[in-house]
């Protein structure tokens, strides 16, 4: 256990079953503590393998370290870290460390070498994560928790499956760069692909994160989606198929966006369009790209925890949550509206911030390669993006009509929490090399030239006309989208209540047997047992299977 | 001197102790007595487990009748396994039983529980460790007999009716095992298995051997409670005394299954059973059904016993599945199971059996909110219904992590659905609990549990064995993975003709 100390997963996981034993300004500082003590240990380690044990006759590899994904961790404490700032002191203890648990989990298979320890902790953040939703004990939550569990269950099932065919097949147990060839590598794509948001199976994220409490969003933004990434990254660089799953989940997450009316609801299927985003680079596969889609993951959770914080902050002080009851607050709460603002800025990659100098590396990329569609495509998302998180967040949140509702800006730490990540927001657009440096390849690229800052600069102020000339369009009522979860939360439950309903018919014939042994007279001791048809029934089952049996031998 | 007698004593041990326990009378008396017979069964069990693994295959003779004309007993690695098993949830489950029973079963009758659980402990034992066909049959039908027994003691009157309904579906079963035993006979002229093995390769490909085969499997199908011959089993897990469900949920079926392999692989013969009559598709379908339908039925269910029951039928589907690949991977895989759910099972039945101490009711939906009053018993559930559903960490993932391998060595796809479809139903069923105990708000009879109940220790000592060896053995499997691998090494080494 000694190598545990050093490992930051573990040590989140354990600081986790700790802070419900604390309270007050000791939870504070521990729970601030505990992320500076992960990134510094993570910085401090060598490149390489470290930390093995022995499970099921197979050496696990807890520790495989460089630089793709020392990012990850880096990025994963920071958000920690400021996550645990914005609410160290509203948060109940529960959920602090569900979240810590959580976090833990992502950086552990981060950090995994080995195929299984990766399932290991990928099941220990689908419980974990569970948790995180459930803490905000509404009945909401309690049901989106529920499919939310069973959906990542099912992709850890799938994601097993593959992971014993392959250790089957190739006898090894390391996680290195696959190709999707074969049925096993097939299934840990879909297992993986499931944590992404992919289609057909995207609707758990945008069901399930908009329940959890205003704090617990932060943080469920921030791993399941990012790990899925970053084990895509590592496992299935260049896969074609990604780019187009990715080109999916771009357009699907903007055009679900504009039509909700939920302010959080909003940011979660914007998350799932800006996953597009990296499964696009990681499909193209370039190391311009793959170092784009790592750069825009490193980005984009420190700017989607940034809107989420300015949107919890919104819910902990008005306890509204959509965008029809919303409006006005920037003359009360101008420090969440500033770093909301901030936040859209880098979302919609404006120039100095920090979504411009990792979202044109991908576009970039496709450029090298000559793929014209897809640099189109991307494009006309980047405008897509502009406008419903870019403008549309803040404008219907903050501005547009006066809802009326005057509240302050929130308390002093999660103001502090905001303005730390909008800082880095800034930091990062204007001096990217602080984030190149730490990319796994090695970058030659300049984000700023003119030519790609006027592109840019036209196509936002362009979108950004058409948001407000389309204006009454854009205004949300209360309406419903339909999505694909309909099948599993309308469809499956009437068929398995039909088959049900055929079972119990089919028990029914066989328990006939019994019910009619006169059991009222059995049991008062009358003792006038009558063999009747239904008897024969049991005994003809018997008949039954030795027939077939003997047909089938 | 005595060492080389323990064999025997294994079996005789609670055989004389059974009617000591009618002696006896008193209630309390008679626990202290039998829960001392079953640690001391466990202690021998353990002796003879080292024994095995030392000096390899023990024979003993019974009354120095050399064997194939007196009664052999025969120690393998596969026996002192179960040995171990079935002794260790006995003396356990025994120990935390006196708290619970009290409740369920009226005072005057207690005795009688105590006398049952020893004979079936004897005929449990016997059937393992006995190397004699007719021999087995005798105890099964001890073990049977003393279990509607025990099945029919407790207060609730709707146990009689489950009893019954054992009866009828056990006599069948074991008439059907006494025909098959007498067919092998009429073709080997023998009782003694090792030599009914030895002497099969001459009646191969006959009518009689086949039909010897059908009645075995359909015999112990109902006694195993494979689907579709299961019906008994719902009824006498839910109406049963709790502690009765428990311990027929830890180890009766489980040895039955101990049969069918022994019978499969030491008896018919791999040859026979997989290779002429490709038995091997019949219980594989036979399996899957049972995994699908048991877990699907589990879903439905609104009393725990009988939620856990339905599991119980999946569950066995699982081992099933093990055996019906044929390879060795596959053996192993189902025997791992049969350890795993042993310890899984008796750890969920046995928070069920606490929660029933405390509430005296078992209906999920009258147990909303329980986790507020009863927060670490919730958790032992929970914790037992994740190794269940074979979450990492857990006992339950070591076995379904060596199934889905094993079934990928066979190359069958079909089989992996099958597993991870019902590992999905398996959430559902385990978790329909937990959200009602974690977020619903309490109800009035979870509120009206009595907070100056004498508290249960030693059942709940039980129950954190079974929950820590849930834990333990998801951590450090090598105990039961590497015996479960050795089994399967030496049954395909001795008995499979390569």
């Amino acid at each position: 256990m000694t190598c545990s100390l050093f490992h930051p997963g573990l040590l989140l996981i354990l600081s986790g079953l700790l802070i419900s034993f604390l309270h007050g300004t000791k939870r504070t500082v521990f729970v601030l503590l505990i992320p500076c003590l992960a990134l510094a240990s993570v910085w401090n380690m060598p490149f390489g393998s470290a930390c093995s044990v022995q499970y099921l006759d197979y050496e696990l590899t807890l520790i495989k370290l460089d630089a793709l994904s020392r990012l990850f961790i880096t990025v994963f404490s920071i958000t920690v870290f400021t996550g645990s700032l914005f609410c160290c002191k509203q948060a109940k203890s529960k959920e602090l460390a569900a979240a810590f648990i959580y976090a833990g989990g992502a950086m552990s298979v981060v950090l995994a070498g080995d195929l299984i320890s990766l399932f290991v902790f990928w099941e220990l953040m689908a419980l974990a994560s569970t948790l995180v939703i459930w803490s905000a004990q509404t009945t909401n939550s309690q049901r989106a928790g529920m499919r939310y569990i069973v959906i990542h269950l099912l992709g850890g099932v799938i994601l097993m499956c593959g992971i014993t065919a392959h250790v089957n097949a190739t006898g090894s147990i390391l996680f290195t760069a696959m190709q999707a060839d074969s049925i096993a590598t097939w299934l840990i794509l879909c297992g993986f692909l499931l944590n992404a948001g992919a289609p057909p199976l995207t609707a758990w994220l945008a069901d399930a994160y908009p329940e959890a409490s205003f704090s617990g969003t932060v943080f469920l933004s921030a791993f399941t989606t990012k790990t899925a990434v970053y084990v895509l990254l590592r496992g299935f660089p260049g896969t074609e198929l990604l780019v187009y799953i990715g080109l999916f989940m771009i357009f699907y997450g903007i055009i679900y966006a504009l039509l909700e009316n939920d302010m959080r609801r909003i940011l979660a299927y914007s998350i799932i369009n800006q996953v597009g985003f990296m499964l696009c680079g990681i499909g193209i596969g370039t190391e311009m790209a793959l170092n784009g889609a790592a750069a825009h993951a490193f980005t984009h959770i420190i700017y989607k925890a940034l809107l989420l914080m300015s949107a919890g902050s919104v819910l902990y002080m008005t306890g509204k949550r959509k965008c029809t009851d919303l409006g006005g607050l920037v003359q009360s709460m101008p420090v969440t509206t500033v770093c909301g603002i901030i936040g859209a800025l880098a979302i919609s990659s404006f120039p100095l911030t920090s979504g411009f100098v990792s979202k044109s590396m991908v576009t970039q990329a496709s450029v090298d390669e000559h793929l014209l569609w897809i640099w189109l495509l991307l494009q006309a998302a980047s405008a897509g993006v502009f406008l419903h998180a870019g403008i549309k967040f803040p404008w219907f949140v903050f501005f547009q009509k006066d809802s009326g509702l005057r509240p302050d800006d929130p308390p002093l730490n999660m103001q502090m929490g905001m303005i730390f990540f909008a800082v880095i927001c800034v930091l990062l657009g204007v001096f990217p090399n602080m984030l190149y440096f730490m990319l796994p390849y090695d970058v030659n690229y300049e984000p700023y030239t003119a030519a790609h800052v006027v592109t840019q600069l036209q196509l936002l102020l362009f979108s950004g006309l058409a948001f407000f000339v389309m204006l009454p369009l854009m205004k949300r009522t209360l309406t419903l989208s339909l999505d694909f979860d309909w099948f599993y939360r309308k469809l499956v439950p009437v068929i398995s209540n039909q088959l049900f309903h055929y079972l119990v018919q089919f028990e029914k014939v066989f328990k006939q047997g019994f019910s009619d042994l006169k059991l009222s007279h059995y049991l008062d001791n009358k003792l006038n047992i009558q063999l009747s048809v239904g008897m024969g029934m049991s005994m003809i089952m018997v008949v039954f299977v030795i027939s077939l049996s003997y047909l089938l031998l | 001197m005595i060492n080389s007698h323990l064999p025997v004593l294994q079996v005789l041990l609670p055989l004389i102790a059974a009617p000591l326990c009618v002696i006896l009378r008193q209630s309390v008396l008679s626990w202290l007595f039998a829960t001392l017979i079953c640690f001391l069964s466990f202690i021998i069990s353990c002796v003879l487990f080292n024994q095995v693994l030392e000096s390899g295959v023990i024979s003993y003779a019974l009354g120095g009748w050399l064997s194939p004309w007196g009664i052999e007993y025969r120690l393998d690695k596969l026996t002192a396994f179960m040995l171990l098993i079935i002794n260790g949830v006995a003396a356990i489950v025994l120990l935390g039983a006196r708290e619970s029973i009290a409740d369920e079963i009226s005072s005057d009758r207690l005795y009688l529980f105590y006398t049952a659980f020893l004979l079936n402990l004897t005929g449990v034992l016997g059937v393992i460790m006995t190397g004699d066909a007719f021999n087995l049959f005798v105890f099964i039908e001890i073990a049977s007999l003393s279990s509607y027994a025990m099945i029919s003691i407790g207060n609730d009157r709707r146990c009689l009716y489950a009893a019954f309904k054992y009866l009828i579906f056990g006599t069948i079963g074991a008439s059907f095992i006494l025909i098959s035993v007498g067919l092998l006979y009429a073709v080997t002229g023998t009782l003694n298995m090792v030599d009914i093995f030895q002497r099969l390769p001459d009646v191969e490909n006959t009518k009689t051997l086949t039909t010897a085969l059908v009645f075995f499997v359909v015999g112990i199908g109902i006694k195993a409670a494979i689907f579709p011959l299961h019906l008994w089993l719902p009824d006498a897990y839910s109406y049963s005394p709790s502690i009765v469900s428990t311990f027929l949920a830890g180890t009766t079926t489980k040895v039955f299954v101990y049969v069918l392999i022994r019978f499969i692989y030491s008896v018919f013969g791999y040859e026979t059973v997989f290779v002429q009559e490709a038995m091997s598709h019949v219980l594989m379908i036979l399996a899957c059904a049972g995994i699908l339908y048991g877990s699907y039925l589990a879903i439905q269910q609104d009393s725990l016993k009988r939620l856990l029951a339905y599991s119980s039928v999946a569950q066995l589907g699982y081992m099933l599945l093990g055996i019906s690949l044929a390879t060795e991977a596959g053996l192993a895989a189902g025997l791992i199971h049969v350890f795993n759910h042993a310890i899984i099972k008796v750890a969920l039945f046995l928070s069920v059996i606490i929660i029933i101490f405390y509430t005296k009711t078992d209906s999920i939906s009258k147990l909303a909110g329980l986790a507020k009053t009863m927060p670490l018993l919730m958790l032992s559930f929970l914790i037992g219904g994740l190794s269940l559903i074979g979450v990492p960490l857990t006992a339950g993932f070591v076995s379904k992590w060596f199934l889905i391998k094993a079934s990928f060595e066979n190359g069958y796809w079909g089989l992996v659905v099958v597993i991870v479809f019902s590992s999905v139903l398996a959430i559902i069923y385990i978790w329909k609990f937990i959200e009602v105990a974690y977020f619903k708000e309490p109800d009035k009879v979870v509120i009206a549990i009595d907070g100056n109940q004498k508290t249960p220790y030693l059942l709940l000592f039980s129950l954190f064995v079974f929950v820590i060896a849930n834990v333990y053995f998801g951590l450090d499997s090598s105990l039961n993975v590497d015996m479960a691998n050795a089994i399967a090494q030496d049954f395909y080494l001795d008995f499979v003709v390569q």
